[in-house]
């Protein structure tokens, strides 16, 4: 059996396929690319972030609207001190440890 | 006489919106596109199809061609993948059985059988069969077969040209070459039954 797939073998790389192009075959492709845009990486860019946006415009509203209605179990009413605190948090920890 | 524009020229002329310049590109790879194409499909209406896709894949991906390598080794890459994908497309309609053998071929392989040195390679009997075996070989064994075996590339240039790993590569030649002797057993019990 390897006899015949040698012999096959050799009769296949004898056998070179035909390289000839239809009459006109660039004009066609031509005339189809017309219709084709080439890739642009800043379009894509900017069509992938419009897609991006109504999702997250739906996620920003769907939390709003879940920490609004959800009962809060200890808010405070004085909302810039807790940003305050919160955005000092980290100061506050330097300086106790820091401190002898 | 005025001097031919270079292919990384006329790339870069492409990039900047002149399509115009695509056309010498597709005037000078074309024949090489559709030799490939030719040894895995035979209708040529689907030869024609699959170069068509060729040339419309380069061209929009044209933006992602780095210029490291050649453009021709790019597109050859870009043409193999593009067979690839087309025997697996249609690998329904490929043939599960050998209709019968025509008295040129039987003879072939009789006297393969018999008097192996008298079997002639270049024979138009042992061409159809090979044909034969090929088309009923899977999509991944036929590229592998076609490539290292009848094209002679070497495992690395498979695995540029695929996209598989050389250990990929490999293990697919391996079970090429099985699928293949079980197809020519196939094809010999077939002729003595």
């Amino acid at each position: 059996m390897n006899h015949i797939q040698q012999k096959l073998m050799t009769a296949a790389r004898q056998d070179l396929p035909d390289d000839r192009v239809p009459y006109a075959f660039e004009k066609r492709i031509m005339a189809r690319l017309k219709s084709v845009t080439p890739f642009d990486f800043r379009l894509v860019w900017e069509r992938s972030l419009w897609r991006a946006a109504a999702p997250c415009v739906g996620i920003t509203l769907l939390l709003g609207a879940w920490s609004a209605l959800m009962p809060g179990g200890d808010i405070s009413s004085d909302l810039s001190q807790d940003l305050e605190n919160t955005v000092l948090a980290a100061v506050d920890v330097d300086n106790s440890i820091d401190s002898p | 006489m005025a001097m031919e524009p270079s292919d990384s020229e006329l790339i870069q002329a492409v990039r900047n919106g002149d399509a115009s310049s695509f056309e010498p590109l597709v005037r000078k790879y074309s024949p090489r596109i559709f030799a490939m194409a030719r040894r895995y499909a035979r209708r040529e209406s689907e030869v024609e199809d699959i170069a068509q896709e060729v040339w419309l894949k380069a061209f929009q991906k044209l933006g992602g061609f780095r210029g490291e390598a050649p453009f021709e080794h790019w597109l050859m890459r870009l043409a193999v993948r593009t067979c690839y994908d087309f025997l697996r497309a249609h690998q329904r309609n490929r043939e599960t059985t050998f209709t019968e053998l025509t008295p040129e071929e039987g003879e072939w392989l009789d006297r393969c059988g018999t008097a192996p040195d008298e079997a002639e390679d270049s024979a138009s009997a042992a061409r159809s069969l090979v044909r034969r075996v090929m088309e009923q070989l899977s999509p991944p064994a036929r590229l592998i077969i076609t490539l290292l075996e009848i094209e002679e590339r070497s495992v690395r240039e498979i695995a540029e040209l695929t996209g598989w790993s050389a250990t990929l590569v490999k293990v697919r030649a391996f079970r090429a070459r099985a699928e293949m002797r079980r197809l020519i057993g196939k094809l010999e019990r077939g002729k003595y039954l």
